[in-house]
């Protein structure tokens, strides 16, 4: 088995550290069960089931580091791995930015496990898809999807008597349906630590709905135009501005963050008063670990209040340069929206494009978050509060951080994947006005 | 998708549970090829006698070795290594994969077990049983990329001091961060099916590079310039530089070996100018594509929509299909491009990133047309799929990027021809009215059935009436992959073909990464839209 439990963790990292000789020595042990199948033109493809563990150790003499690790764990093992860091941290430089191992503390236990996400079996996961497959033939479509079940683990110790685990479940779900005649295509993600909210079938009737409806696009001039974009289209296109929330790149000078003429925007308000950016990792819908892997407390942080800068995340290295406490970065991200259904924020626009789903997004510009990528799988005109015909997929060049200046109404927020991460958030749909469609593309 | 961390400096993830190790044990041979035959045969066994019709057995061990600096300091130095065994079989006519790090026989056998019991479990709902083209075995064989210098054997010391350097040069010559890597890889893979193949390969990759960045503070604005290395399939022996490696013109570029410590000066230099150069005027130009940077463009724009499992909709779900429907294969007469558009697969390419001498199916590799005077005439496909295409064996497109992931297909190295008429980089400029060379690649974008997309670039030149005749910046060109194809009027000769590549190419759900080279001379396409990027934001 390759997940142990806290105590069975425990006491292999008390083993394993008491072979260190070095000034500071650190121990991750990291276990992991997963299982997957992939399907396409309604058969099943790929499938398969991975167990992996692993301990990796580091030992410092002053500022020098060594790391090895190890997939072995009899004693002779757990000595010859701490032995090795200490003989790599004696040949590598002095790292000026080595900070010294946080000592002991107590950390909550999360919410991040759960027993049946842990239970899945291949029959599961087959009987799942085979829902999914029959959705797609009675609605004469081909089915292509993706459900994947992990459960993992982490156990960390150090020399100053630190100890932490943590025990995650996460199963997502993807489903791509089109026509035969290649001329539609749905679209519909899911991504739970419980396994018992997933339902394929329904998720799989939403993706052939947009199939169907998007049959027949009609191609109209690319521009500026007021969107509504899906929570799993938010997720993606916000993705990158989560990530870039450092105090570190900002103050030297090259990340959106940063201010004309030195320093970083904290404390400005850079988008609109609607926009409400948070992390909490005892959010029931999105819970995460409530520790990091530099042993920091993890706890509800807020990162944009109602469009104010709040928070960047300042490394220890950092956040000692410039006098400040350290932040750790975001272990997950909730934005806030309102209670409009996406039904209610359809009827109350006059003109706009409906986004199912964005695609291949990549930055252009780092210093304006500027973000190219194309609408996918659902593109439709809506016009005085409904959804007039589907239209042909667009490429967009436009900042996340423009677009949250730009917005006119949020809706209820729902979890949703990042379609290139498989990262979950919970996100509402965004209407946003002058969005930026730069050309036409016939992908279908 | 190309791209998963391309061009990224800072320490790429690591696979979960891949472990560091000493350099030093990095030489150590490993479990030796009898064991390995051992363990294998043991494994084939297993899924056999619990009802598997074919099995392959993949043992892997992948060291990894990256130095990762910024300005006057390292930031981080790994060696991984990755030891376990992953078990591929049909049985009931369907696949079934199982992995493990539990290298043992009691571990392979009872992996084998699940593996069989995956597929068992599929079985009841697939359409179709697999139809695997035949292959032959080959008995006990093995292949080794040829390297001349072991980047593992090469203290660390001396890449260290390497990179060091590189970033002093950099800040010297008026960067304000610089950040550098030398990526290393080390595939010892053994591969073992039913049909009879023993296949010890030996595999070796290694990408140097760095990014420069330079900021005005008054604007608030910055600028960057990478490194127009490539990511090889070579040793140390690619850092040596030699002379007739050189590429002149208005910056140096590089074939088989790579000055990195010359180039850092020149991005210091550019980076500069890119502060002040004018930003473009969006319209239409001439474009003037180095291979620095057209690799990119063929990787997004030819090599993906010619993968056969994209075409039949096996990746609709992830990366997406492809507009290159059967159908225009068929017809014969799909004009994908212009008569100069002549594009070839090729898996043994020697240098590049893609050669190894047996796919990660047991199939021995080889060289084929893709587009030929600009048609469309065939895929890349692996043994599940030939005979959908007519064909009665694998092109060898099969890989895996690691014992815990399955095999699947992949894009072999896809390249350009050179033109067949004596034509010069130069000589191609002096045609120009209205163009815009561009150098080194960018930010890159393609939709889902790769019908339009969106290129940036690292250095971009302005051509007024047959001259170079300043810098631009906020340069990225739009098109439509057709249109932009059939748009190719001049492509220089074998004189100037150079390797591109891809260190990770993503694909696949769980995503797995490919490393891949395309090759081309520069190429001038008639024509091309391109927008300016800048915006304003706060």
């Amino acid at each position: 088995m390759a997940i142990l439990n806290k105590e069975e963790a425990q006491k292999l990292l008390k083993k394993a550290l008491s072979y260190s000789k070095a000034d500071e020595c650190e121990i991750f042990l990291t276990g992991s069960e997963a299982g997957n199948i992939r399907y396409a033109r309604n058969s099943v493809s790929t499938a398969g089931e991975i167990g992996r563990l692993s301990l990796v150790c580091s030992s410092s003499f002053g500022k020098k580091t060594g790391t090895a690790s190890i997939d072995e764990f009899d004693d002779a093992s757990l000595e010859k791995v701490v032995r090795r860091s200490e003989e790599l941290a004696q040949l590598a430089p002095e790292n000026p930015e080595h900070m010294p191992l946080l000592g002991p503390r107590e950390f909550p236990e999360s919410i991040t496990y759960v027993p049946a996400t842990a239970a899945i079996t291949p029959d599961v996961r087959a009987d799942a898809v085979a829902k999914s497959i029959q959705v797609c033939k009675e609605a004469k479509l081909q089915a292509a999807g993706f459900l994947e079940n992990t459960t993992d683990f982490v156990g960390m110790m150090n020399s100053k008597g630190l100890f932490a685990y943590n025990k995650e479940t996460d199963v997502i779900f993807t489903i791509t349906t089109r026509n035969e005649e290649g001329t539609g295509s749905g679209y519909a993600a899911r991504g739970f630590h419980d396994v018992t909210k997933l339902d394929t079938f329904s998720a799989t009737k939403i993706a052939a709905t947009k199939a169907n409806g998007s049959i027949g696009a009609r191609a109209i001039e690319p521009g500026k135009y007021t969107v509504i974009l899906e929570p799993v289209a938010v997720a993606y296109m916000l993705e990158n501005m989560f990530f870039g929330l450092d105090a570190r790149n900002a103050d030297e000078g090259r990340s959106f963050m940063s201010k004309p003429g030195g320093g970083n925007r904290l404390g400005e308000q850079l988008m609109d008063q609607k926009v409400t950016i948070y992390s909490d990792p005892f959010h029931p819908e999105l819970p995460s670990s409530t520790w990091n892997r530099d042993g920091q407390l993890m706890e509800k942080r807020s990162w944009i209040d109602k469009g104010v800068v709040k928070n960047l995340s300042y490394s220890r290295y950092w956040a000692e340069k410039k006098n400040v406490s350290p932040v750790p970065g975001p272990g997950n991200i909730i934005m806030e929206g309102g209670t409009e259904s996406l039904a209610d924020m359809i009827k109350n626009t006059e003109k706009g494009i409906l986004v199912s789903r964005l695609w291949y997004i990549r930055m252009v510009d780092p210093q304006t978050l500027l973000l190219t990528g194309l609408t996918r799988d659902g593109t439709f005109y809506i016009e005085n509060g409904e959804v007039k015909f589907p239209v042909k997929n667009f490429r967009f060049n436009e900042s996340p951080v423009i677009m949250l200046n730009n917005v006119e109404a949020l809706g209820k927020p729902e979890r949703s994947i990042s379609v290139e991460s498989y990262r979950s958030y919970l996100v509402p749909p965004i209407k946003a006005r002058d969005f930026t469609f730069t050309s036409l593309s016939d992908a279908v | 998708m190309a791209g998963m961390g391309l061009g990224s400096l800072v320490l790429p993830k690591l696979p979960f549970g891949t472990r560091m190790i000493d350099p030093a044990e990095a030489l150590q041979g490993g479990m030796d090829v009898a064991a390995k035959k051992q363990l294998a045969d043991a494994a084939l066994n297993a899924a056999k006698s619990a009802g598997a019709s074919y099995a392959d057995v993949r043992i892997g061990r992948y060291l990894n070795q990256f130095v990762v600096t910024r300005e006057n300091r390292v930031q981080n130095i790994a060696n991984t290594e990755s030891f376990g065994v992953g078990i591929r079989v049909i049985a009931n006519g369907s696949w079934g994969f199982a992995a493990t790090n539990d290298v043992t026989p009691a571990g392979v056998a009872k992996t084998a077990a699940k593996a069989v019991a995956v597929a068992k479990a599929n079985a009841k709902i697939i359409d179709t049983p697999v139809q695997l083209a035949p292959q032959k075995g080959y008995g006990e064989v093995s292949w080794k990329t040829p390297i001349v210098k072991n980047v593992f054997e090469v203290p660390l010391k001396e890449k260290i001091d390497l990179l060091l350097n590189v970033n002093g040069i950099a800040m010297s010559g008026g960067a304000n961060f610089v950040n550098s890597a030398l990526l290393a890889i080390n595939e010892q893979k053994y591969f073992a099916s039913t049909d009879g193949s023993y296949i010890d390969q030996d595999i070796h990759r290694l990408y140097p590079n760095f990014n420069v960045t330079k900021i005005d503070k008054a604007s608030g604005k910055f600028q960057t310039r990478r490194s127009l290395s490539s990511p090889v399939g070579m040793g140390y022996e690619y850092l040596m530089p030699r002379p007739e490696d050189k590429v002149g013109g208005i910056v140096t570029r590089y074939k088989d070996r790579y000055d990195i410590l010359e180039d850092v000066k020149n991005a210091a230099a550019d980076v500069t100018q890119k502060i002040t150069a004018k930003s473009v005027e969006p319209g239409k130009y001439d474009l003037v594509l180095d291979p620095s940077h057209l690799w990119l463009t063929i990787h997004e724009s030819v090599a993906h929509p010619t993968e056969l499992d994209r075409v039949l909709g096996y990746e609709a779900n992830y990366a997406g299909t492809s507009f290159l429907s059967l159908d225009k294969w068929k017809s014969g007469n799909f004009h994908f491009g212009s008569k100069l558009m002549n594009i070839v697969a090729d898996k043994l390419q020697p240098g590049s990133l893609g050669a190894v001498g047996y796919d990660d199916e047991g199939v021995k590799c080889g060289k084929w047309d893709l587009v030929k005077d600009g048609v469309l005439v065939n895929y890349q496909a692996i043994r599940d799929q030939a005979h959908i295409i007519g064909l009665n064996a694998s092109q060898g497109c099969c890989y895996a990027q690691s014992w815990a992931d399955v095999q699947f297909q992949r894009m072999p190295n896809v390249s350009l021809q050179p033109g067949k008429a004596r034509l010069s980089v130069e000589d191609m400029i002096k045609d120009v009215k209205k163009g815009i060379y561009i150098i080194g690649d960018g930010s890159f974008s393609i939709d889902q059935q790769r019908y339009n997309f969106q290129f940036g670039g690292q250095i971009f030149y302005e051509i007024k009436d047959g001259k170079i005749v300043g810098m631009l910046k906020d340069v990225a060109y739009q098109a439509t992959n057709q249109e932009f194809w059939n748009s190719l009027v001049a492509v220089a000769d074998e004189r100037d073909y150079r390797l591109g590549g891809a260190f990770n190419d993503g694909k696949g759900q769980p995503g797995q990464s490919n490393a891949v080279s395309h090759g081309s001379s520069t190429a001038r396409f008639n024509g091309v839209n391109v927008i300016n990027t800048a915006r304003k934001i706060g």
